[in-house]
């Protein structure tokens, strides 16, 4: 296997996006991140799209295609790659595979989504559905916050997570993403706004809810002879991946307080990087609601089963702290648009690392020099844990 | 629908509808209408399955022997629905918990005839049988007495 690098990073603005089709948005990472890595579109020999409302959030059911040639990619090899909310991070490993492989020396991994083209309770309905739909969804009507609601109740039932625990991550995430020009969410929020908001899937409240967001982000990766070739100044290097996945059943969980898939996954991360939880500096982590937050400390080992709310409650999570993390708001404030997340989370690790063009007051300090990307798809349906280091 | 300030164009729109074939484990939808609750029993492993399957996934033998459920379960966790999908539109909220019964198996489905503040993780609760009021086969969990 050869080693591989990032070099070229993009990411679109994320939000509401209605003024543009979802090849203009996918256009909007792929440009700054071929300026970036200083390659054209013709150099990408393998491009991995992860997408998932292709025909049913959105109205084209090949993206790949369609972005593809809309943004010069045509005659790279090319997929589409589905591990619902972890697409993105699919798509990066598969990216990272196709290099580390010796098949191709330059692969990019793009993530888009647009889901905002749809009305709300249909938006509902398409992610509801993705859970188990004959099982879960056809006689029961589980919405996605009604999944993550699952596991808050049992996880304040066991350890006595409050509301307010709950709060603070939307509080913390949200402050951070005040100052990310990216961000979907920009306004700070309070314990009391977020616990005065409206109930969505009890215990889950508005505010405890990531929103529906479009955007799209993409990362070029290549092998290291390549980078020097390139003289690319920083590269950021994929220390390891790992990944594992749970069943569509939630009812065939051992329990509702974590998520195996992310135990798992990052086991097998932190294996292939060579590295213990404590060398990580900073993390992106799968805050698609509050609770998976708190669920992700416990689940990749930067706490133990239970005391992740007393990261929270000490600050330890925040810039200054044991291990910032979501420095970039998080899917709670920066957004989640599905399919870009994985790889928007690979773009704000590569930005950190390299110590450039993050906005005042969001830059982590590095010790080790080692980020780390959570991604899970579904309610612990797949996950993807990815190290960077430079 | 969504409304958007933006110029676009408005897509075809389509109805669909899948018939998902239910064959193999037909005894459990006939079963729901007959007031029984039944999960399927690997005759090779004694795996036992619910939902039910038709095929083991833990020996791959395809075997199978049905089993009826005692149907007493406790409650490992709930939540209730506020904000439903387009298809659950015209139910009022509704209460969905995930209940383990004794013989192992747990089992997600609503939970209804308690007041929302009565739900807890441990509470204990019968799972029933029933026919919704549109003549759909479906099991929930009810008080046990």
């Amino acid at each position: 296997m050869r080693k591989v690098a990032v070099i070229g990073v993009g990411n679109s603005r994320f939000g509401i996006r209605n003024d543009v089709n979802v090849s203009e948005i996918a256009f909007e990472a792929v440009k700054p991140s071929l300026e970036d890595a200083g390659l054209a579109a013709k150099d990408i020999e393998f491009v991995a799209l992860g997408s998932v409302g292709a025909g049913a959030w959105y109205e084209e059911l090949l993206p790949a295609v369609i972005v593809g040639e809309y943004c010069g990619l045509t005659k790279a090899g090319l997929m589409r790659v589905e591990a619902a909310c972890a697409s993105g991070s699919a798509a990066f490993f598969s990216a990272y595979s196709a290099v580390a492989s010796g098949h191709v020396d330059v692969a990019m991994a793009l993530g888009v989504e647009k889901m905002r083209e749809i009305d709300t309770p249909t938006a509902m309905e398409w992610i509801g559905r993705a859970g188990y739909y004959f099982w879960e969804f056809h006689n029961f009507g589980l919405t996605f916050p009604a999944y993550y609601a699952l596991y808050a109740s049992a996880h304040m039932a066991k350890y006595g997570t409050t509301e307010e625990d709950l709060a603070l991550v939307a509080v913390k995430n949200h402050k951070y993403a005040s100052m990310n020009p990216v961000a979907h969410l920009r306004n700070k929020v309070t314990v009391d706004e977020v616990l005065s908001s409206m109930v969505i899937a009890s215990p889950l409240k508005l505010y405890d809810c990531s929103p529906m967001t479009d955007g799209a982000a993409a990362v070029i990766v290549t092998s290291e002879e390549k980078a020097r070739q390139l003289k690319i100044d920083t590269p950021v290097w994929v220390a390891g991946i790992g990944y594992s996945s749970g069943t569509a059943n939630l009812s065939k969980r051992q329990d509702f307080v974590g998520l195996e898939a992310s135990v798992l996954a990052s086991q097998r991360a932190y294996k292939a990087a060579g590295i213990t939880p404590d060398q990580v500096d900073f993390a992106e982590v799968h805050d698609c609601f509050t609770i998976a937050e708190i669920m992700a400390y416990e689940d990749i080992g930067f706490c133990p089963r239970g005391e992740g709310v007393k990261l929270l409650r000490e600050g330890q999570t925040e810039i200054g702290g044991r291990i910032p993390v979501n420095m970039d708001g998080g899917l709670k404030a920066k957004g989640h648009p599905i399919g870009a997340t994985g790889c928007s989370m690979i773009y704000e690790l590569t930005r950190q690392l390299r110590e450039e063009a993050v906005e005042k007051g969001r830059q982590v300090p590095l010790k080790n020099y080692i980020g780390l990307a959570h991604n899970v798809g579904g309610t612990g349906h797949y996950c993807y844990v990815t190290v960077l280091r430079r | 629908m969504s409304s958007s300030s933006m110029p676009n164009v408005r897509s075809k729109p389509i109805t669909i509808v899948e018939e998902i074939p239910i064959g193999k484990t037909l005894k459990f939808w006939e079963g729901l209408k007959e007031g029984k609750v039944y999960a399927t029993k690997c005759c090779k492993c004694g795996k036992l399955y619910f939902p039910p399957v038709a095929d083991c996934s833990d020996c791959l033998c395809s075997e199978m022997q049905w089993v009826e459920l005692s149907c007493e379960a406790e409650i490992e966790t709930f939540t209730h629905v506020v904000i439903r999908p387009t298809s659950f539109c015209q139910y009022k909220p509704y209460t969905v918990a995930i209940g383990r019964l004794k013989e192992g198996v747990k089992v997600l489905a609503w939970i209804t005839g308690f007041r929302l503040s009565q739900v807890k993780v441990g509470l204990r609760v019968k799972l029933v049988a029933k026919v919704d009021a549109e003549g759909n086969a479906t099991y929930e969990f009810v008080p046990l007495c």
